[in-house]
């Protein structure tokens, strides 16, 4: 990485520590320390399953809503406090900035979930008293986590290079849910016929896949993840970013910051 | 005082008189609509329809609704209400979604199956919901254990529930027990012996507290019924043997049938009544007793548990 692009990432992840992102850690350590200790009291035999499920669905969507809130301000914010044209009058290009604004919203967001993932261990401990070798599987959803992050970073930046904050919100959110459930939409798409069908198949592998990198359940159960389902799901969190991005960078660099 | 001060104080003393004065209206909101707000979670009565609402998170979601499960059967159970409509549905959209969920079957059926006051008296019911956890983790014994139970202690089906048993002896990882009851039940011998195995599978295999007691319950319950059944048939031959019925517990012993007087779990003695039956002294303290009540008494059961049906 050249140091340009490091230096916007470093200051993006500055910005994001202060402006009091990661103080969502504590809103988090209390969700996991509640459900922790209450669960045991108010429902029976799934104070593991509990932990891990509530713990990674935590871990994803707070870093999912960080990611859109704080994406979407990426550029915008820069324009209005008219920072970016300090930054772009120096031998800074357009690309770097957008990729450097990326890996620094990444940065922070791997932050927070080193953090939260620490949580989740504790909890898991304080339930079961001791780590199973079954917990490994926890690491790997918790890696389909960041993973779903790079490409909901990549598209809320995407959305903000050329929308405004709100619209791109709006869009980036609609692709997460969508995304979510992309499995269904391919499912519709394989039993629909003709045009319909094209199109439906179109949309269906357009829109980013979340369901594949939400292994959370399987993994609450202790159930092993394919060593090959970690191999693609990389390479197509990274490839899907790369687009993502490249589309920004696209967008950006035709945009009149005038 | 400042004027600033003041302002700080006023807005302090109408926030905090606000907080008491919200909580306080919950609460009788709470008290106008008890109830309502498990009923309201089954207008989505669809498995399919949640899971799409849950962007795929729907592990999470199934222990949410487990804990509802737990919750209303709770509830209900300790309201004495006997009614138990929501039971069966709450516990069909937790194993749909998330059919992995082995308490939801094992408790479950156990919350479905049992007659009220203990449990929702559906039977056929918990049998759809074990077999449906069979039919998504067939590697499971626990889960042939707990339909095998099912098929014994509520349809007296002893064929059933030998094959289920059986079915889960075969399995790679089983309980040692199985293989045992499996025989047991395909001979339909020992019912006491039977009934003892089954309740100490159950407390071994169980680390869920109220579980274990209600396990324990029921041994104790399975001891005094032996015993009473045991001291009947002594007083019986006594009666052939001297054409009369003893007048005392003592008669027995010095007639040499029994060796000191014999004590129930609680440590009393029993009673011999004047009709030769044996009774407990106090049976509400003995809960599900079938033996040693007076006559036409009902088992007694234990009051609101979380768990106590198995």
């Amino acid at each position: 990485m050249n140091s340009r692009i490091g230096y916007i990432a470093f200051n993006t992840f500055r910005e994001a520590v202060r402006d009091r992102v990661l103080y969502n850690l504590i809103a988090f350590a209390l969700l996991l320390s509640g459900a922790a200790i209450l669960v045991g009291q108010i429902s029976i035999d799934i104070e593991r399953l509990v932990v891990v499920n509530l713990g990674l669905t935590a871990v994803s969507l707070f870093g999912v809503v960080i990611a859109i809130f704080i994406g979407i301000g990426l550029v915008s914010k820069e324009m209005d406090k008219r920072t970016l044209y300090t930054v772009l009058s120096r031998p800074v290009r357009r690309w770097e900035f957008v990729v450097g604004k990326f890996f620094g919203l990444t940065g922070t967001l791997v932050v927070n979930t080193f953090f939260m993932a620490l949580g989740v261990f504790l909890a898991l401990l304080y339930v079961t008293h001791r780590f199973e070798r079954m917990d490994v599987w926890v690491l790997v959803a918790l890696y389909f986590i960041v993973l779903q992050f790079l490409i909901v970073c990549a598209l809320a930046l995407f959305f903000s290079s050329f929308s405004t904050p709100l619209m791109s919100a709006v869009f980036t959110f609609a692709l997460f849910v969508i995304g979510s459930l992309s499995e269904d939409l391919r499912g519709f798409a394989r039993i629909t016929h003709g045009v319909g069908g094209w199109i439906a198949t179109a949309i269906a592998y357009g829109v980013p896949n979340f369901s594949a990198l939400n292994v959370i359940n399987q993994v609450a159960h202790g159930d092993a993840v394919a060593g090959r389902l970690i191999l693609y799901n990389s390479l197509y969190a990274l490839l899907y970013s790369a687009m993502a991005i490249s589309g920004a960078v696209l967008a950006f660099q035709r945009r009149n910051l005038k | 005082m400042s004027a600033t001060r003041r302002t700080n104080l006023v807005a302090l003393a109408v926030l905090l008189l606000s907080v008491a004065g919200a909580m306080v209206t919950l609460h009788s909101v709470d008290q106008l609509r008890q109830g309502v707000v498990a009923q309201q979670a089954l207008y989505v009565r669809s498995s399919n329809a949640l899971r799409r609402m849950s962007l795929g998170y729907t592990g999470l979601l199934a222990d949410i609704y487990w804990t509802r499960s737990v919750q209303y059967f709770g509830e209900q159970h300790h309201n004495g209400s006997g009614e138990y409509r929501l039971l069966a549905p709450l516990l069909e959209i937790t194993t749909e979604l998330d059919p992995k969920l082995l308490p939801a079957y094992e408790f479950g059926a156990n919350f479905l199956a049992p007659k009220p006051p203990g449990g929702a008296g559906l039977p056929a019911e918990a049998l759809a919901l074990i077999k449906y956890g069979i039919e998504h983790n067939p590697n499971q014994w626990r889960l042939y254990y707990n339909l095998g139970f099912l098929y014994y202690t509520e349809f007296k089906d002893y064929a059933k529930a030998a094959e289920t048993f059986k079915q889960g002896a075969a399995l790679p990882v089983t309980n040692e027990f199985m293989p045992i009851l499996a025989a047991r039940m395909a001979q339909h011998a020992g019912e006491f012996e039977t009934a003892r195995m089954l309740w100490m599978t159950t407390y071994q295999n169980s680390t869920e507290g109220p579980i274990r007691q209600n396990a324990v319950e029921h041994l104790v319950a399975l001891q005094v019924d032996e015993e009473v059944t045991h001291l009947e048939q002594v007083v019986e031959k006594y009666r052939e043997q001297t054409g009369r019925l003893p007048s005392s517990v003592g008669d027995l012993e010095r007639a040499g049938f029994i060796h000191g007087t014999p004590l129930d779990p609680k440590g009393h003695a029993y009673k011999l009544m004047a009709d030769g039956r044996i009774e407990v002294q106090d049976p509400e303290k003995i809960y599900f007793i079938t033996k040693g009540l007076p006559p036409g008494a009902a088992p007694p059961q234990p009051q609101a548990a979380k768990a106590d049906s198995k």
